[in-house]
């Protein structure tokens, strides 16, 4: 068994599409329409067969207040590998991203936490070789 | 106040926190729960972090702030500076209350 796809909730489908693809980097995979809604999915270019992170849209009366007490507390909605934390870090913040958690070395990992404008926090992580 | 301040410093793990929002402020609870478990394994729930934070709060020694919808924590020495200054410079008045 292995992960085949992880969603985020997001609080408007175009935008996070945006971000996702333009900011972030990732590119579209599916689109389908689905009401008023699509099935809107995104993959890395590095391995575009890999997991795909589905966007979700945020609608269901529980996402709200879930979304907003794990972003007040800070806590990550979902975690992505990059190869250079401090880098993207770099990079992300002079595209004008919020980041909540700078980079924080902890051990062999470092991390660092991102606000992806559709109401979710973003963990970046890379692992030292 | 100052029976505040010396309970508050009185457990490890708070004095922790203090030590890593000395190291950086603004910290999210995620990222102090974070620099608990990973620089001192202090595997302690969100919520017991939680409980310790109120404690530095009501102490003072802690300040929480919003910006928007995040929620982060500074650390305010200025409790610290009235606790020495009662030995050190004995003619300050006494905070009894």
């Amino acid at each position: 068994m292995r992960i085949h796809i992880t969603s985020v909730f997001v609080d408007d489908q175009d935008k996070a599409m945006r971000f996702y693809t333009e900011v972030l980097g990732f590119v579209k995979k599916h689109d389908v329409p689905v009401g008023a809604d699509r099935w809107l999915t995104v993959v890395s270019p590095e391995d575009p067969d890999g997991t795909e992170l589905l966007l979700e849209p945020s609608g269901h009366p529980a996402v709200q207040p879930y979304k907003t007490a794990l972003v007040e507390d800070g806590i990550p909605a979902a975690s992505f590998a990059v190869d250079d934390v401090q880098a993207e870090f770099e990079r992300l913040r002079g595209l004008g991203v919020r980041f909540t958690q700078e980079p924080l070395e902890m051990g062999s990992i470092t991390s660092a936490v991102l606000d992806d404008t559709c109401g979710n926090l973003i963990q970046l992580v890379h692992t030292k070789a | 106040m100052a029976e505040d301040v010396f309970k508050a410093l009185a457990d490890p793990t708070r004095r922790r926190i203090l030590d890593e929002l000395a190291e950086r402020d603004g910290q999210s609870l995620f990222e102090i729960c974070t620099r608990l478990v990973t620089k001192y394994g202090l595997g302690l729930s969100r919520q017991a972090v939680s409980q310790h934070l109120a404690v530095l709060e009501s102490a003072g020694l802690v300040v929480s702030r919003r910006e928007g919808r995040y929620k982060f924590h500074d650390l305010n020495t200025e409790p610290l500076e009235r606790v020495m200054t009662r030995w050190l410079k004995p003619d300050a008045a006494e905070d009894i209350s």
